[in-house]
């Protein structure tokens, strides 16, 4: 079922970029890019780690890292862009994730001859070096993108055998949200439920699609022996005591041992070139070894 | 009133006449108020373009190749329309409601109206797909509109049926049913984002934010032909309405078809608020306050509120549009976030007002 919905979203996005690589002028933009607008934390990321931040003109609200993208201007949340205000930057390459949208802002965008290249979702290492090798051709910086897509293999197949000596598969619940008491939980097909396995532990509610309020009861009895967030999220709670008061929470091995991880979220979430590190950290942090 | 207008006739007459170029006079204003918007959602943008490049622009088929001239047709002209009929619509209907339940508060979004069109919408867009397939091909850009149109008829047929039940439609007895339809319909909405795949949960929360950031020369003929069409004939039902304010009874006896007008107002109405919510979303409070506002100048005839509403309706939602393109550019505001920090001051003054009929 999630399979149909990602073709769906998959197909406009690419009609697009077929439609932006038949006209000529687009193909002409396409080396000599320079007021390029990204849409998307990791799309930003790589954008700087290519070393190419200077034709950036404009970006995402959630493209905060690194500190140099939050001097651009903000064209708002990804997926609730206004097609006038992103072209308002005078673009003439967009980057987006898939989730970009509404879809008739990108259409028109496409619509006044900005290229849009779309990144396919996947979220796992090679979805990051794909990303990488996808923007670096966009840019017209190939060369660059196969030089960071080869550090970023190599990154993570150390990241990967490191973690792979580390002991048992601990029991992971990942949490979005806690209004109300009733956590919002990550189940499989999110970015969430790939950086715990990534990190070698175990979703707690992989029987679970996408983000779902998960119970009191259910949470307890699934007994997770770490809790994960976003650093925003436990702010939210009110801190470590508003996660062990939590009467979701509260019963749970991970508040007993207040074994919490919150990080901040697209530093763990958005499957940009910081993935290795936070592969890493994530599965020290949720087998309670804390670095700091 | 026959012995009183013979008495009294030069008074009458001179009365008369004074209100009724007050009326033109406020027509007229309101009518520059909404040419002048239309004009600035035209001219003015986040994107810098000239006034002489944006006038060339508008050639229709024609005008310089070039990016000014596309964002000028394709992005703001079809938002201008839409935000004219969205909110001409929302004023006529806001203001017919309040005429069909004698109660200043009947506004679409109290009382549940603009969130049956969103429930409407909601099942379209993720059990559409799954149950008739067949419909969303078939009816293509208007697979949404009708769904909300349903949704929203679905709506008000409940809250006039319970208002009914449970004694003349009484200030109190309209809001709680309101409230009774806003709740079942919260539930449901609820239900749906909890099914629902992450793509159709954006869906959903789009229409709960209202925007007219979405409307394409696509998707934009279809919405406005059902709007105008509800307008249009409901501006015809101003008379009836009229009478209507006298009493039901009188209405009857002075020939109005009670139960025919009381039938157009509810289906006209769902028409007009369902098309709008299917493509604007949701945008409160325009159609309560533009009604008010009217009355407070030109009184009570349904003749003169009705285009009054609709011509402030429709100012209202163009510079309120406006703001939302252009104070947080690059991004862009939901716009029913404007209509509802403008609109909920004026409720709360509008209950202070009739505090005494309410409570």
């Amino acid at each position: 079922m999630t399979g149909m919905t990602m073709t769906r979203r998959a197909v406009p996005a690419a009609l697009l970029f077929v439609m932006a690589a038949l006209s000529p002028a687009a193909s002409f933009a396409q080396d000599t890019a320079q007021r390029v607008v990204t849409l998307g934390s990791d799309v930003t990321e790589i954008v700087y780690a290519l070393g190419e931040g200077k034709r950036l003109a404009g970006r995402d609200s959630t493209s905060t890292y690194p500190e140099e993208a939050n001097a651009l201007p903000a064209v708002g949340y990804f997926r609730q862009l206004g097609a006038e205000g992103v072209l308002s930057l005078k673009p003439d390459l967009i980057l987006a994730t898939t989730q970009a949208g509404p879809p008739e802002a990108l259409k028109q965008i496409a619509g006044a001859g900005v290229k849009i290249v779309a990144m396919p979702e996947n979220f796992s290492p090679e979805g990051v070096v794909g990303k990488v090798e996808l923007i670096a051709g966009a840019l017209g910086v190939p060369e660059k993108g196969a030089k960071l897509a080869a550090e970023l293999r190599q990154k993570f197949e150390a990241a990967k055998t490191q973690i792979g000596s580390m002991p048992d598969k601990p029991k992971v619940l990942f949490i979005i949200a806690a209004a109300g008491g009733a956590p919002l939980a990550a189940g499989t097909h999110t970015g969430a439920d790939a950086l715990v396995s990534l990190a070698g532990g175990q979703n707690v509610f992989a029987d679970h699609t996408g983000y779902k309020p998960v119970s009191l009861e259910a949470t307890a009895a699934a007994g997770p022996e770490a809790i994960a967030m976003m650093a925003t999220t436990l702010e939210n709670m009110g801190g470590m005591s508003g996660v062990t008061d939590n009467p979701a929470l509260r019963l749970t091995p991970a508040a007993k041992s207040k074994r919490v991880v919150a990080r901040e979220g697209s530093y763990m979430l958005a499957f940009g070139p910081r993935l290795p590190e936070a592969m890493v950290d994530f599965a020290r942090a949720i087998r309670g070894e804390e670095k700091k | 009133m026959t012995s009183l207008a013979e008495t009294g006739m030069p008074r009458v007459t001179a009365l008369r006449e004074a209100q009724e170029r007050s009326r033109r006079l406020l027509i007229l204003l309101l009518g520059g108020g909404v040419a002048v918007a239309a004009i600035a959602e035209l001219m003015i943008g986040p994107a810098r373009i000239s006034i002489p490049e944006a006038l060339a622009a508008l050639i229709p088929w024609g005008g310089p190749d070039s990016q000014a001239t596309e964002i000028v047709q394709a992005i703001r002209v079809p938002r201008m329309i839409l935000g004219l009929f969205v909110g001409a619509t929302l004023g006529v209907c806001g203001a017919a409601l309040q005429g069909l339940f004698r109660n200043p508060l009947a506004d679409p979004g109290i009382i549940g109206v603009s969130s049956g069109g969103v429930l409407g919408a909601a099942l379209m867009i993720v059990l559409g797909k799954a149950l008739a397939p067949g419909f969303l091909t078939m009816t293509g850009p208007y697979a949404l509109p009708v769904a909300a149109f349903i949704g929203s008829t679905a709506a008000i047929a409940a809250v006039y049926g319970l208002s009914r039940l449970t004694g003349v439609s009484t200030g109190s007895s309209l809001i709680l049913a309101g409230i009774a339809i806003n709740a079942i319909v919260g539930g449901i909405l609820g239900y749906l984002s909890f099914v629902a795949f992450d793509d159709q949960l954006r869906e959903l929360i789009f229409w709960q934010l209202g925007s007219l950031g979405r409307i394409t020369w696509d998707n934009l003929p279809p919405a406005i032909a059902l709007m105008g069409c509800s307008s249009v004939l409901m501006l015809r039902l101003a008379p009836a309405l009229n009478t209507y304010l006298l009493g039901e009874r009188e209405a009857v006896h002075l020939g109005v078809n009670v139960q025919a007008m009381k039938r157009n107002v509810i289906v006209l109405a769902a028409l007009g608020v369902g098309s709008a919510v299917a493509v604007s979303g949701l945008i409160g409070f325009v159609g309560l306050a533009a009604p008010h506002i009217i009355r407070l100048f030109i009184g009570a005839d349904h003749r003169a509120v009705l285009p009054g509403s609709a011509l402030l309706g429709a100012l209202l939602i163009v510079a309120a549009d406006l703001i939302a393109r252009t104070a947080a550019a690059p991004a862009e505001l939901p716009i029913g976030v404007l209509t509802s920090l403008l609109g909920g001051p004026f409720f709360i003054w509008l209950l202070m007002r009739h505090r005494r009929e309410l409570f």
